[in-house]
């Protein structure tokens, strides 16, 4: 009998760059993607950071990762999810938001969308594992 | 849903971004500095009264004692690490870090 795809959850809820959390994150995430699980994940309160666009590291002297984040869709992670107030409530909206793929078809960009709390509690209560950063 | 809070609310939002995610049915644990929001006379304790109507909040007893929080919101349950075991155990586990 077929094992049940686990269904594993990233949250993220520190902002970049002021600790390693979000970089570690990312890197958890891509290892995950190379096993076969059901991967998603929210960006939450300052979380949402993490995904504005137009990053530039450079002077920290630390690795910057929206280059990484822009190709989540070709490593199958493609549920990646915002929420709306914590997005609103430090005044971003989607044109803020970093391309995380594009789309085989239409060639377009892929954001990561922008869901209500209740959707994202929803999810949660679907997954195996929540894994926090 | 478990959602474990490990830190003050007067600290940062954690315990606030929780309450916005819960369902009903679910249960809190407050751990380490979370346990203050389980305290009475608190700016927060209606926060903490108004989330148990839906749902079922628990304080770890050695982080109570430890800071000698003695006057604890109706309603709030204490329980040891055996409980937080048992509770794991039965929830699938969202850490608010």
């Amino acid at each position: 009998m077929a094992e049940e795809l686990r269904k594993i959850m990233f949250t993220v809820r520190k902002p970049p760059h002021g600790t390693i959390y979000v970089y570690e994150g990312l890197e958890v995430k891509l290892i995950m993607a190379a096993y076969d699980a059901d991967i998603s994940v929210v960006f939450m309160d300052d979380g949402v950071y993490a995904l504005q666009q137009g990053q530039k590291t450079g002077d920290l002297g630390v690795k910057g990762f929206e280059a990484t984040y822009g190709v989540l869709v070709d490593y199958e992670i493609s549920k990646v999810f915002v929420d709306r107030k914590s997005m609103e409530d430090r005044g971003m909206t989607v044109d803020d938001l970093v391309v995380i793929g594009e789309d085989e078809d239409t060639e377009e960009d892929i954001k990561p969308s922008v869901v209500d709390a209740e959707e994202i509690s929803q999810m949660m209560s679907e997954q195996h594992n929540i894994l926090c950063f | 849903m478990l959602h474990t809070v490990n830190k003050s609310p007067f600290q940062n939002t954690s315990l606030e971004s929780c309450l916005r995610f819960v369902r009903e049915g679910d249960v809190i644990l407050l751990i380490e500095d979370g346990v203050v929001a389980a305290t009475v006379g608190t700016s927060k304790a209606d926060m903490v009264t108004e989330a148990m109507k839906k749902v079922d909040v628990y304080a770890l007893d050695a982080d109570v004692k430890a800071r000698g929080l003695t006057r604890l919101l109706d309603g709030i349950k204490v329980t040891d690490y055996a409980g937080f075991v048992d509770l794991v155990d039965q929830h699938k586990v969202q850490s608010w870090l």
